[in-house]
């Protein structure tokens, strides 16, 4: 049987012997789904995504894509179908913005095959999408932090990926940038028809941003499903041991998750 | 401009310049010659006093200058690539310590037996250039995050340190003559007066630059991140341990001729940068003929200054990078 998507069978992944990050996950993203890897700092979230994105291979279990093992697929094969956003960018060196996103098309090309004016197409129509084309000719250490995080998305774009993942990608911006990422990464899905998977800590995010959520608890799946049904006070509290209140912004209809107190709230020393 | 031509233009220009530069190097010095006659084929060689002091007494020199200049510039690419940071060249990170160490080695065992043979001294210099890399790779894979600038500068200190110990208890151990000798040697000294040791130097750094070529846009992209170069189809692991690799070849080629020469690393391909920007494409091959040039130049300064002194090469190349090296600690970070 061959599934259309992602999925992540059983997987297991240590960095050190004997400390496993992840312990049989599995995980499901269908094509054009929109989804997030939600779950407290450490719990092996960014592990599960460079699983996901075959930057790392599992110790056991396996990752398929359209039914495929990662596995037995070549690197340029995977890239052309997956782009993976980093947390944050920071570069030693000047590039400038349209470097950055030309060098998206790099598994496009041959060994010596220098980009041609298609590739340079396509990485002007991958900063267009994010709203950084008027940066082109800047250096990309000019520019603000969430500048920065939308011109790195338009390097994975140019890959003209099926599949973007993105490990925390507001973790280290602004409110307004945080805002200017989701409305780019809902459009990317609506309007592309590109399949997201997101990891994050924040509830808010996920509850705004994703269709569905992987609920992620010290390296295992503690449940997955659409988004609704898994912002429950009970699921939360497990995960991050803290009580919330989930509301409905009035203005936004947008749910929100509002922490109320810790899980056997112990007076401040 | 589309980057086709720009990478025609880089090569054709630094090109043009190095080849420049080598060719009016050697009409210059104690006695002056003229470029006409030099090349002036009704004199027959032999009765050619220009042609002679052209080809024979300083052409292997500015040939050796040329050779040393352009490994270690383009190693210095490599390693700052890699390591993500432009403070890191062979001279800094101790590399060229553990090449001059091996070469060091290599000349001392060998004199009292003259059992291993002339080439040994390459070999073993490539071998100590590689197990400093390997130190550096080594201390950037077990801190993941990479080096930060504190780190591979600190460690670039101890490696030297250690090496430079080592290398003077091997001096410690030789007999007084050879000292002398390999002091100058230690300094970076381009006293190189005929063609085989050009001979013996073309093989590895021709190997290695075979190994750059096909690496800049995979160094564009671990410039980046190992995480990004990894989702782009850049098979990470093995396009280190292939630039690793041929940065010690290079390096240890380039030591093992001309001793180990400071701060061409990390002046050229910086003043690279300022022009052609940092593009690897354009970085790697401007750096390797603007190396060229630069130590020429600098080897050409040192044979004529004190005339008839000769300064060892190494001292005005530390004269120009040390302050330069500085300079640049103070505007990066």
């Amino acid at each position: 049987m061959t599934e259309k998507g992602l999925a992540a069978d059983g997987v297991s992944f240590a960095y050190t012997v004997g400390q496993p990050v992840l312990s049989s996950a599995s995980a499901r993203i269908a094509r054009g789904g929109l989804v997030g890897i939600l779950g407290p700092n450490g719990s092996g979230k960014t592990t599960l995504l460079r699983l996901l994105g075959g930057l790392l291979s599992p110790a056991a279990g396996r990752v398929t894509l359209d039914g495929t093992d990662l596995r037995t697929l070549s690197r340029a094969i995977v890239a052309r179908r997956m782009a993976m956003v980093p947390q944050e960018t920071q570069l030693a060196f000047e590039y400038t913005v349209i470097e950055m996103a030309v060098m998206g098309r790099y598994p496009h090309l041959g060994a010596f095959e220098i980009e041609g004016p298609e590739d340079l197409e396509i990485a002007r129509d991958a900063l267009r999408a994010t709203g950084t084309l008027h940066l082109e000719s800047r250096l990309f250490n000019t520019l603000s932090g969430g500048e920065k995080q939308r011109v790195v998305i338009a390097g994975a774009l140019a890959q003209r990926p099926d599949i973007l993942l993105l490990d925390e990608p507001t973790a280290s911006l602004d409110l307004a940038y945080q805002l200017e990422i989701r409305s780019i990464l809902r459009t990317l899905n609506a309007e592309r028809q590109l399949t997201i998977v997101v990891s994050t800590h924040d509830l808010n995010l996920a509850a705004s941003l994703c269709r569905e959520l992987i609920l992620l608890d010290r390296g295992r799946v503690l449940a997955a499903g659409p988004t609704q049904s898994m912002l429950e006070p009970a699921l939360i509290r497990t995960l991050y041991g803290v009580d919330v209140d989930i509301t409905t912004n009035a203005r936004t209809g947008q749910v929100i998750v509002v922490p109320v107190a810790r899980e056997a709230e112990s007076p401040q020393p | 401009m589309r980057i086709g031509r720009r990478m025609a233009v880089t090569w054709l220009l630094f090109g043009a310049a190095a080849a420049l530069v080598c060719l009016v190097a050697p009409l210059m010095g104690s006695t002056s010659i003229n470029l006409w006659r030099v090349f002036d084929s009704s004199i027959p060689f032999a009765d050619n006093a220009d042609a002679q002091i052209f080809f024979v007494a300083r052409l292997p020199r500015v040939l050796a200058g040329a050779l040393v200049g352009s490994a270690l510039a383009a190693s210095g690419v490599v390693l700052q690539a890699l390591l993500r940071n432009p403070l890191a060249t062979p001279f800094t990170l101790g590399v060229s310590a553990g090449a001059a160490l091996g070469a060091m080695l290599a000349l001392t065992l060998d004199m009292p037996s003259g059992i291993v043979g002339f080439s040994a001294v390459p070999i073993a210099s490539f071998a100590g250039s590689l197990g400093a890399v390997a130190i550096v790779y080594g201390l950037a894979r077990a801190r993941r995050s990479g080096l930060s600038t504190n780190v591979l500068l600190l460690a670039g200190v101890t490696l030297n340190s250690f090496f430079s110990a080592l290398i003077l208890f091997v001096q410690f151990l030789s007999d007084f003559t050879q000292t002398f000798r390999t002091v100058r040697w230690l300094m970076g000294d381009l006293d190189v007066s005929s063609y085989a040791p050009l001979l013996a130097a073309v093989p590895p750094i021709a190997l290695s630059f075979g190994a750059f070529a096909v690496l800049p846009r995979r160094m564009n992209l671990l410039s980046i991140s190992d995480e990004s170069a990894a989702s782009r189809g850049v098979d990470v692991h093995r396009t280190q341990r292939l630039a690793f690799l041929s940065a010690s070849l290079a390096t240890g080629a380039a030591v093992s001729l001309g001793g180990p020469v400071g701060f061409i690393g990390i002046v050229v391909p910086h003043l690279i940068r300022l022009i052609v920007g940092a593009d690897h494409r354009l970085v790697l091959p401007a750096s390797a003929f603007g190396g060229a040039a630069f130590l020429v130049a600098c080897d050409t300064v040192s044979r004529t200054a004190l005339a008839p002194l000769e300064v060892p090469v190494g001292v005005v190349t530390a004269i120009i990078g040390g302050p330069f090296f500085l300079w640049l600690l103070i505007r990066n970070r």
